[in-house]
């Protein structure tokens, strides 16, 4: 049933001083030939308890697995605090925060995200988000076209994720942007360095520079951001925040740094939530702030000079600008920042450390215990992150299922969107698989290969 | 003060983290960061407490009535929530297989028939992540059936000058003209205005119905009649579903397409800012061009359509399934309702409306389409007030926060949205604090242009906010 | 309303001095500053631009609102007011001397097209409406 307090005596008291003789009688500016009561697929109501008891059967029929599998989304611990404090009502139930002097909460908090976000990127400045990593890299790619102003076209290697590659096409087609793909090199998995030599004399708004790849592969980012700047093309990086606590920021790659960052905030303090809501964050250096799509958030003072924050820079978004405004983007998502800015408060720098160096550590000690296995290699040479591709010798999907029987998720199958890549598995062992798992991955696996 | 500023040098929270900091490594030297980033040193009881004091500073509906009008403040279950996170449902990665979250995805596929439904379109996708994405998706698609036909030739949006900002920036990401027609005095689009405007380069007609004045647009039939017979399509923008939720159904009104906004009509939260969730609908014609993934529920089982099974559609707007987590709260909400608390919703919202447009009434302020009826929302014009007096809308606004309401949402005007959840004592209580105002106007001004007075802060400075752009704070200040 | 009887104005809310060396001067009117509210944020066109007659090349921001400027006659950009850019502030203080850029005519007929003061003041009487 609705949420709706009204007692008749309230109806009756209300239609009076509107001088309406029933509820429906508000209606009447509706055609009668448009009224259409019927609902035929809605089911009746529930209460409270029942919904409960429904949905109690669907979570249990989903149960839980033992999890390898990564590819854009990662799982990490996140501290009880983080969703306590993120759904208490004041964040979870607030609106947008235009109404300064009422939200400065959500704006403080989110001046602060902006503040760790831009230090762990290494940028300038950072807006107060978008909606995830796929579409921030689109907006990234418009952005970078607005700047540069000579060039439609974008150039993005083969080693970003694949659908984040889709995105960025369903959005910037429409203004007749050109995404030209670039190969990687299949002995390291990294960017074809040689590949890129082909592109060299024709013009691009931006590279691409993913950190870690898709493949779970550390790319050779100084060499591809110099590339980038030595033919006027913006550097776009597209990083996953964890590693950042151990990978050089994409403010210092190359001579002169990229020049925008993005990527999937999911790994701060997100749960998997089959797929969202996850936010996608977005710095860069200054110069491009105005070019920024999104929320910003400002530090000034109140007019009796106490500190306090707003909205700013809202000239550039749609409800001021309108048709001419950097995007359509009018939502940030807020309460995700929310929690990912209580994450990382609460881990601070040594803890973020300490999250991507055991994820790293445990995903290179399975692949070393996995490459020993009689049919399992690496399919790449270069130096990885907390990811890795493994090719089998038998049929991959066969293994994934004979794993997934017995709880565990094996990792994902690169063949859908790598033809080339036959039965080969992207592994994830982010920090939260203990040695007891890692070495349950390796028994299933070596049991699943053998029989 | 900072959550930076309560930071010290080296103190950590040792059960959050890994106890361990493992050197094991095949990372480059050259590839490694250098210095730490400036992220805070503080413990668990001192994050808790700075994030819990900084709530304290929000207006929420939790806390306050929220009248911001065409945001539907409604009241957001606290079951929504709590069921959404149940713990499998959170560990669920979203790209396990399909047979590991059968559970998950039957809610999918019932909300997409709900959806259906509740709207009179032949199918929905549930991927767009807001209302603007919506927008996006459903512009796209127009011209992704424009295409196809081979009619190349249609390079305009058209669009009533009352929409919402995102209409026509919406247009212009998709590479259309944006051609805006006036409204009348009555509140309706001007039907000249928009015979003259279309033509054989109209791709299409943005509206939102009842419309951003809060008021319900009367010929829609007719509008839907002239645009078709131009060849173009019709989007609607589901900004005020919740006005006419199981009264009308966008599709009996002619649209092609429409997105609602689960964080409006369907109660999912607004959360400072988002996530917010907006499905799409469409008619026949559009079927083709919907975004993946969809769900399909075939020989008893759930599974996501992909690129093979929809080889025309505009393709992904997300990584995965858009603002799944919000899409389960909105199911829950529905379910909670069902097809009779649906009915009620919109009856009840304007009830609330046009109760609350009545008292003010009552008081002497003018509102701007007094002849017709409020939808779920409506306007109060403030230039009388201003003309006379110097007190804006704006003014106005923050004074009420003062009296503990959250301000409606303000042009140059204040549009009113009750929504269904308040109760009669509550409107009441608001339309007693807009009285003190409207008293405060002519026996002290100042106090009223000054405001807010009684909140944390002072009136804030935002056009130091943008002269002197302070976006990161700085250790060395 | 201050409308300087010695300039031009476009319908669009510029002002446009002619100066004796045969060039033009370009800035925004009061009735344009006092709309916009306090000015934030200027972008002028680069020096050495060739603009059409109503091509957007410039773009003043206040808090509340974003406004383009459009090239009142068509020419090359000679000059462009740094001292706007980095005080936008300097226009809502006096925007008759804070102008904007100066343009090398490229076609001296389409001055004559534009409002003398009394045309500009018909038309904001006219929108006042």
């Amino acid at each position: 049933m609705p949420f709706i307090p009204h007692t008749e005596d309230d109806v009756a008291e209300m239609l009076a001083s509107i001088g309406a003789a029933s509820i429906d009688e508000l209606f009447d500016e509706i055609p009668a030939e448009l009224k259409n009561g019927k609902l035929t697929r809605v089911p009746t109501g529930m209460s409270e308890m029942e919904i409960a008891r429904l949905m109690y059967e669907r979570a249990q029929q989903d149960g839980f697995y033992l999890n390898f599998i990564g590819a854009g989304a990662y799982e990490h611990h996140i501290p009880a605090a983080v969703w306590q404090i993120t759904t208490r009502g004041e964040f979870y139930s607030s609106y947008t925060p235009y109404q300064a002097e009422a939200s400065q909460g959500t704006l403080q908090l989110l001046y602060e995200y902006q503040t760790m976000m831009a230090s762990l990127t290494g940028m300038d400045v950072s807006n107060a988000s978008l909606y995830d990593g796929a579409s921030a890299l689109a907006e990234a790619a418009l952005m970078a076209v607005r700047q540069h102003k000579s060039s439609r076209r974008i150039l993005i290697p083969q080693t970003v994720h694949p659908v984040y590659r889709k995105v960025v096409r369903t959005i910037v087609k429409n203004q007749k942007i050109e995404v030209v793909e670039v190969p990687y090199d299949p002995a390291t998995g990294q960017v074809a360095a040689d590949k890129l030599e082909q592109f060299a004399r024709e013009e691009f708004a931006a590279l691409v520079i993913p950190q870690p790849n898709f493949f779970g592969v550390l790319e050779q980012v100084d060499m591809l951001t110099d590339w980038a700047h030595d033919k006027q093309s913006l550097a776009i990086a597209v990083v996953n925040p964890t590693a950042l606590a151990m990978l050089k920021p994409p403010g210092e790659w190359g001579h002169q740094g990229a020049d925008i960052a993005v990527g999937e905030g999911q790994p701060l303090g997100i749960p998997l939530s089959s797929g969202g809501p996850y936010f996608g964050f977005m710095a860069c250096k200054q110069e491009l702030v105005r070019q920024m799509p999104g929320r910003i958030i400002g530090r000034t003072t109140d007019l009796e000079g106490k500190e306090g924050f707003a909205l700013t820079l809202q000239a550039r978004e749609q409800h001021i600008r309108r048709s001419k405004a950097t995007s359509n983007i009018c939502t940030n998502q807020g309460l995700m920042v929310t929690a990912a800015t209580i994450y990382m408060a609460l881990l601070g720098p040594e803890g973020l450390y300490r999250v991507a160096a055991q994820s790293h550590a445990n995903t290179l000690t399975l692949a070393e215990r996995l490459e020993n296995l009689s049919g399992v290699k690496r399919a790449f040479q270069g130096p990885f992150f907390h990811e890795v591709a493994l090719q089998l010798s038998v049929p991959a999907d066969k293994v994934l299922n004979k794993l997934k029987a017995q709880g565990v998720l094996g990792g994902v199958l690169l063949e859908q969107d790598y033809p080339e890549l036959k039965n080969t598995l992207l592994i994830c062992a982010t920090e939260t698989k203990t040695t007891a798992d890692l070495d349950k991955y390796t028994e299933m696996l070596q049991q699943a290969l053998t029989t | 003060m900072l959550i930076f500023e309560h930071s010290r040098k080296n103190r950590r929270n040792y059960s959050q983290a890994p106890a361990t900091r493992p050197a094991k490594s095949n990372i480059p030297d050259n590839l490694k960061r250098k210095s730490a980033p400036l992220l805070p040193e503080v413990s668990e009881m001192d994050t808790v407490r700075h994030y819990t004091r900084l709530s304290q500073k929000n207006f929420s509906i939790d806390t306050e009535f929220y009248p911001l009008g065409s945001c539907t403040m409604k009241y957001n279950p606290r079951a929504c929530n709590s069921l959404a996170m149940l713990p499998q449902f959170l560990a669920h990665h979203p790209l396990a297989p399909e047979d590991t979250g059968q559970g998950f995805l039957a809610c999918m596929y019932e909300l997409q028939e709900i959806l259906k439904d509740v709207t009179g379109m032949s199918a929905v996708s549930l991927t767009s992540m807001a209302g603007a994405q919506g927008e996006l998706i459903g512009i796209t698609m127009i011209r992704a059936y424009h295409d196809a036909r081979g009619d190349t030739e249609r390079t305009e949006i058209i669009i009533p000058d009352a929409a919402h900002g995102t209409n026509p920036a919406t247009a212009t990401m998709c590479g259309y003209k944006v051609i805006e027609i006036p409204t009348n005095r009555e509140g309706d689009v001007d039907m000249d205005a928009l015979k003259a405007a279309v033509g054989p380069k109209t791709a299409g007609l943005m509206l939102t119905n009842p419309s951003t004045l809060g008021v319900f647009e009367k010929k829609v039939a007719e509008m839907s009649q002239i645009v078709h017979e131009a060849g173009g399509l019709l989007y609607y923008d589901g900004a005020n579903l919740n006005a006419v939720l199981g009264k009308v159904k966008p599709g009996d009104m002619g649209f092609d397409v429409i997105h609602m906004n689960l964080h409006k009509t369907f109660s999912t939260p607004h959360g400072g800012g988002g996530p917010g969730a907006a499905p799409v609908g469409v008619a026949d014609c559009l079927l083709p061009y919907l975004p993946i993934p969809i769900v399909a529920h075939e020989q008893g089982v759930y599974r996501w359509l992909t690129e093979k099974d929809r080889p025309q559609s505009i393709g992904r707007l997300s990584a995965h399934m858009g603002n799944a987590g919000v899409l389960l709260r909105a199911y829950i909400y529905v379910r909670l309702l069902g097809a009779e608390g649906m009915f009620r919703i919109a009856e009840y919202a304007t009830l609330n409306a046009n109760y609350l447009m009545a008292e003010l009434r009552k008081l002497g302020f003018e509102i701007a389409y007094p002849t017709r009826r409020a939808s779920h929302e409506f306007i109060v014009t403030m230039k009388e007030i201003k003309d006379r007096t110097g007190v804006t809308a704006m003014h106005l606004a923050k004074r009420l926060l003062d009296k503990g309401f959250h301000a409606p949402t303000v042009y140059l005007c204040l549009l009113i949205e009750p929504a269904e959840t308040e109760s009669k004592e509550t409107l009441d209580r608001f339309v007693a604090a807009m009285k003190e105002i409207l008293d405060e106007i002519e026996t002290q001004p100042e106090t009223v242009k000054t405001a807010p007075h009684a909140m944390p802060l002072k009136k804030i400075d935002d056009v130091k906010a943008a002269r002197e752009l302070d976006l990161v704070w700085n250790p060395a200040g | 309303m201050s409308v300087p009887a010695e300039l031009k104005y476009a319908k669009s809310h510029e002002w446009i001095r002619l100066e004796a060396d045969g060039t033009v001067t370009i800035g925004i009117t009061q009735h344009a500053q006092e709309l916009l509210g306090d000015m934030v944020f200027v972008e002028l066109p680069k020096t050495g631009r060739s603009l059409k007659q109503d091509e957007d090349c410039a773009v003043v921001e206040s808090v509340k609102a974003a406004s383009d400027i459009y090239a009142p006659i068509s020419g090359e950009v000679i000059a462009v007011n740094d001292e706007v850019e980095s005080s936008p502030e300097k226009i809502n203080e006096d925007c008759y001397s804070a102008w904007l850029f100066k343009l090398k005519p490229g076609n001296a007929a389409e001055i004559d097209g534009l409002l003398d003061a009394s045309g500009y003041e018909e038309l904001l009487a006219s929108e006042a409406h």
